[in-house]
This record gives C-alpha cells, structure tokens and sequence, in this order.
C-alpha cells in the first residue's frame, strides 16, 4: 500500500499547492475580467497577419486588435490582455473550460461550431475564402482552366474537401499531393512538383513571400469557400457577447464615419448626430453594456478603426500584400461587405 | 600513417568487389549532400543583421537565429527575469558537475539534492513566490521549456517507474495488479491522447472555479506516461539478477526494502542503463509534441517565428537550428549513461 499512499499524497501536495482560482463559468465575464485585471484571449501560434508574436514578444495582428479592442472597451486600455496561443486542435475546448474569456483565433465560423458546441461567434472580422495559386509562365487566368493538373494541398484540412468539391462540381481532373504541413506543400509548388497551390486567400499572400521568385506567381479570381473568420464566446452570457461585438462594429462604423485613432479627438466638435452617438457624447450606449461611456472612444482611440487595423496588419504596405479594394473585406459603401448596424 | 590507412581502407572498405562498389555509393552520396549542405550553411550563409532583407546571399540566414534567439531559449519570458532562469540552470548543471569530484558517500546526499530538494528551489526561481515576482507558466517556453518538462519528467517517473517495477515483482496480489494495470494502461496510450487528456479534458472535469496549472496537468501528465515505460526496463532488470541474489539478501536478515534497496535494485539499475537513457531520450524528443495544446517549446517558438510576417521562409533555418540542439542533448545524454556504463561494470574484462 506504501506505493499508493506516496503517490496520493505527493500528487495531492502539487494539486494543491499549484490550484489557481478565479475561473467561473456562470457569474458575468465581463465582472470576472474586471476582477482579474486583464482579458485572457486565445489567439494562434502564428498565422500571419492575424496573430503573431516578434522577437521582442509583442503580439500583433487583425484578431489580436480585437482582442485589444475588448480591453480597451472593458478596461479602457487596450494592453491588458494576456495572450494564450492555442492549436486549432484545442482552442474550443479551452474556451469552453473557461481557461481564456474570448477566442480570436482565425476560426471559420460555422452552423455545426455556432450550434454544436454551446459556442457563440460575435461576427466576422475577416472573410477568406480558398483559392488558387499558379505560375504566371502557364497562361491560366482562371480557376475553370484548371483541367489535369497537380494541386499541392494540406491533408486533414477543409481546404482538401472544397478542392474536390470544387473540381467535381466543374467537371475539372485534377490530381492532389497531399502534405502535412503548409511549408512542405509551399515549397513542394516552388520547386515544381505541382501546378497550382491551394489554401485561403491570405495564407495564398503570406505563403507567396517565401517562394523564390513571388513576381513569377499569381493568385486567380476565384474564391472557391466562404471562410467568414471571427472571434468566438461563450454562449452563456449574453452581456459578453455584447461587448465583443460591438467592440467589433464599432471599428467599422468609425471607419464608415470617417472616424480613425487620428482624427478622433478632433471629431470630438462634430455636429454630425452619428459621430456624436459613436463615441458615446449622446445618447447611453455604454450604459446598455455596463461599460464606461468612453468605451468607444476608447477602441477607435487605442486600436483604430477597421481600415486601419487592417492596413496595418495584412494591407498592401505589409509583406502579407492584400489589397482591399475588390475583397469582401471593404465597406459596405465601397463594394464590400462589411455592415455595422447603427450605434444608437 | 598513409600506409595504415591504405591497409586499413583495402580491409575494411574494399575487402571485395560488392563492399568497394558499396563504398563508392557512400562515397558518392556524401560528395552529393555535404558540399551544397557546406554552401548554404556557411560559405553562402548571412550572419550579421537586423532583418530578414539583409540575407541576399542567397544561403542561410542565420540572421533569423540571432534575431528570435532570446525567444528561442527562453520563451515569452520576462526579460527582466531571465537571470531566474539561467541561475536555476546553473544550479542544477553545477551539482551534477559537483558529484563527479566529490566522494562516494556524498552522492547520495546530492541525488537526494537533486531529486526533492532543486524541484521546489527551481520552482521557485522560476515561477516566482517568496518576493519574486509571479511569472505564469503561460510565458514559459523555449529551450528552457523543454529542459524544464524533460527534467521534471526525469527525476519524476525515474523513482515512481522503479516502485512500479518493484510492485509488478510484488507478492501481494492487490498491489501487483494494480501495477500491472497501471503499466499496461499508460503504455496503451499514445502520449499525444495523454497530452490531450491533461490540457483540454481535466478541467471540463473540474469544479468551476478551480483551475490548476495547465503546466503542470502537461508534466505530471509526461511523467507519469514515461514512468511506466521506466518501470518496464527496470523490471528487465530485476528479471535478470539470478535468485541467488535475494536468497542471499535475505539469509543475513535482510527485509524487504533493505534487500531492494542494498542488493537488487544497485544491480539491476546497472544493468538497464542503456533502456533507462533510450527512454529519457525519447522523453527529451517526445517534448515538442506539446505544441498541439498551445505550448511553445523550441520547436512551438521556431514554428511562432516563421509564422511571423517579416520573418516568412525561414522554415528550413529553424528546423536545423532545433535539430542541431535536439542532437547535441541527446548525445551528452547518451555520452553521460555510457560514463555511468563503464564505471558501474564489474564485468570480467
């Protein structure tokens, strides 16, 4: 019996010697960070342009801003956030265990993740879409051309299953070599081992950066899948849910606004009834989420507004080089699909 | 010297038609991998710089190294506190140091050191607590990383593997079942569902409102996983001492754990060294794998740099970069247990 009593006893001493407290589920997630001091959000372990570390640390990118935006909402100071990156393996489930309040980890947002698993997406902060990367040498300007050629791919992934929708819903031939890893099929279409390389959209622009010759190589028009990419919550709490939200639109109506991190101490003056109501001079939107009313002020301030956040972040002055203009991911008002709902 | 080598070479290398033609392959094969390998690791290579548009050499680009390199070894750790980090490091590789210049008896005061005492001290240089400040475990990562988790799962599942041994060979049938099923259960499991059972399952299982350490749910979780793979080679060992050995252990009175202690265990241990190194080396290697549940270790780091925008394409520098350390701690490893081998062998030479 000694065996079982050491053992119980000196794994008894760790548990509770390391036992953590201050995670619930129930009460307010909004009253818990509050209490805690910082947000903890899941973010990746590095897909470019939406969140990623330098070497000196900093975490940068278009879901770590929104990250940055719940805090600056809840907080009023858009730094206290605790960053724990996650694999696309585990991210739900520390989610769901309570272990991080808020999930900005590029994830699709889907009716099976939005439905099935007591998760609530809060919108979209991004839309990618699969396509297609080929050498400019082989004269192909559409994904319909594409008839008897190799694709490299990564296997396990929903881009494999809407690569063989794709070619079977248009009759094309193709035939996939499959990877593990993203580099390895990079490097595998560099190196002429296949035709065409496929994966969403900005991973097509950030993986081009590594090929030998990017000028040789283009992307075509086709966005074959609809990957609205957002943050997700909990879907116990419906205040929560709220704020990050509309921590979310309210980047974008400022920049319907004309509202940027620049001009906005300026826009303070304004006359225009909805500038006035987004930055909370008028009317009680802070109330309504049991926020400061600054806290608007306090996103556009400290993060920006959508344009800027995403110019800094995967615009065309990046190495990531994806133009705005023509994408879903442009203002309603300019042929895009972005589309707050009024702040009022 | 020439003519040696020239005899050596005939009888070893070309001793007949199919061993020289063999040879020639090898030789071909080298001249194939190693000279463009040279070029890029080293003529062509950039070394100096800032940034990843300073290597136009067209080789490697070390720069990328230097630049991530802090991250590389420590992690998202705390700059200000690295110092923490290293001391614990220097403790630990300073006794090991110690123990080959002092006295036999005296070892076993620094295994005992080693094993309850430099746990909790590197615990709390590291962690924080007693006027440090916290760092959470969240921010651990790197090369320390991996030495922290394969040292932890070292002097964990090394004592508890020998207990599970000794139980399995035990007399009283509750406690040899339980060992048995113990060993059997966590040798069928593959580390990665371990891993995942530790980090994401557990908590869903606790209470909320009680959180323990992701970390440490990871290193118990590694620990206990190897110590059934060490309790296995331990039992090779046991298996192997003649009966003669515990008939004489107990004709002089001795008891149970005395008998283990004194006789059986010095001598099986010895036996099993090489079993016991391939398992630690394997536990070293197994460590990356924790990169799945979120964790970065050198590898999660490496993986983290090259995702970053303005260091894209430097997959192929980081892994040799990860190899090449991976490689060196697996061979002093490996050199340490053949030292231990030869000095514990009473073999008739």
């Amino acid at each position: 019996m000694k065996i079982n009593i050491l053992k119980f006893l000196g794994s008894l001493a760790l548990f509770l010697a390391f036992v953590t407290s201050s995670v619930t589920a129930n009460a307010g997630t909004k009253d818990d960070v509050i209490k805690k001091g910082s947000l903890d959000c899941g973010v990746s372990q590095g897909v470019p342009g939406f969140s990623n570390a330098d070497a000196s640390g900093k975490w940068t990118g278009i879901d770590v801003d929104m990250c940055r935006a719940v805090a600056a909402a809840v907080f009023g100071d858009a730094n206290k956030v605790k960053y724990q990156p996650l694999s696309a393996k585990d991210r739900f489930e520390v989610l769901k265990s309570g272990q991080i309040d808020m999930l900005a980890r590029n994830t699709t947002w889907t009716l099976s993740r939005d439905a099935g698993l007591a998760l609530e997406f809060v919108g979209t902060n991004f839309y990618d879409g699969q396509g297609f990367i080929v050498r400019k040498a082989a004269k192909i300007d559409s994904a319909k051309k594409l008839n008897n050629v190799k694709v490299c791919v990564e296997t396990g992934t929903t881009t494999e299953l809407n690569l063989r929708d794709y070619f079977k819903a248009n009759n094309l031939k193709y035939e996939a070599v499959s990877f593990t890893k993203a580099d390895e099929a990079v490097a595998a279409y560099d190196a002429g081992r296949c035709d065409v390389y496929t994966t969403d959209k900005s991973g097509l622009a950030a993986q081009r950066t590594k090929m030998k010759n990017p000028a040789d190589h283009t992307v075509l028009p086709e966005t074959i899948s609809k990957e609205p990419l957002g943050p997700v919550v909990r879907g116990d709490d419906q205040n929560w849910k709220d704020i990050a939200a509309w921590s979310l639109y309210v980047m974008i109506e400022a920049e319907e606004l004309g509202v940027s991190s620049k001009n906005i101490d300026s826009m303070k003056s304004t006359d225009n009834p909805n500038i006035k109501r987004l930055l909370g001079l008028e009317g009680d939107t802070g109330k309504s989420l049991g926020l400061t009313p600054e806290w608007s002020y306090n996103i556009i301030k400290q993060v920006g507004n959508y344009g800027e956040v995403y110019e800094a972040n995967v615009g065309a002055k990046t190495p990531i080089g994806l133009a705005r203009d023509g994408s879903p991911n442009q203002l309603w008002t300019k042929g895009g699909i972005l589309y707050a709902p009024p702040v009022r | 010297m020439i003519i040696n080598f020239i005899q050596w070479s005939k009888k070893s290398l070309f001793s007949n038609w199919w061993n020289s033609l063999i040879t020639l392959f090898c030789i071909y094969l080298l001249f194939l991998i190693i000279p463009p390998f040279i070029n890029w690791a080293i003529l062509d290579a950039t070394f100096s710089g800032k940034l990843k548009t300073d290597c136009t050499a067209g080789g490697a680009c070390w720069v990328f190294i230097r630049v991530w390199f802090e991250k590389l070894m420590y992690g998202f750790y705390p700059v200000e506190n690295i110092w923490r980090i290293n001391l614990s490091f220097i403790i630990f590789i300073g006794t090991i140091g110690l123990s080959f210049f002092v006295r036999e008896k005296y070892k076993l005061y620094i295994l005992f050191f080693l094993i309850f005492i430099f746990p909790f001290i590197a615990f709390i240089l590291i962690r924080g607590g007693f006027g440090l400040t916290i760092v959470e475990t969240r921010e651990w990562g790197g090369l320390a990383l991996t030495f922290i988790l394969a040292i932890f799962g070292i002097i964990l599942s090394f004592p508890l593997g020998v207990l599970l041994a000794m139980g399995r060979r035990s007399e009283m049938p509750i406690i040899k079942y339980f060992c048995i099923c113990f060993i059997e259960t966590w040798r069928g499991i593959p580390l990665i569902t371990v891993l995942f059972a530790a980090a994401v399952m557990f908590p869903l299982l606790l209470p909320s409102g009680t959180l323990v350490d992701k970390l440490l749910r990871v290193a118990i979780g590694i620990a206990i996983f190897e110590s059934a793979y060490v309790a296995e080679v331990v039992r090779g060992g046991l298996q192997s001492l003649p009966r003669g050995q515990y008939d004489a252990a107990k004709s002089i009175g001795m008891g149970y754990w005395q008998m283990n202690f004194f006789i059986v265990l010095p001598q099986a241990i010895k036996t099993v060294i090489p079993g016991i190194t391939n398992t630690f080396i394997a536990l070293l290697k197994d460590t990356p794998l924790i990169y799945l549940i979120g964790m970065a270790e050198i590898l999660g780091i490496v993986n983290m740099a090259k995702a970053n925008p303005y260091w894209l394409g430097m997959a192929v520098e980081g892994y040799v970069f990860a190899a090449i350390i991976f490689g060196v701690v697996s061979f002093i490893l490996s050199s340490y247990s053949q030292k231990l081998e030869k000095k514990f062998s009473t073999e008739n030479k």
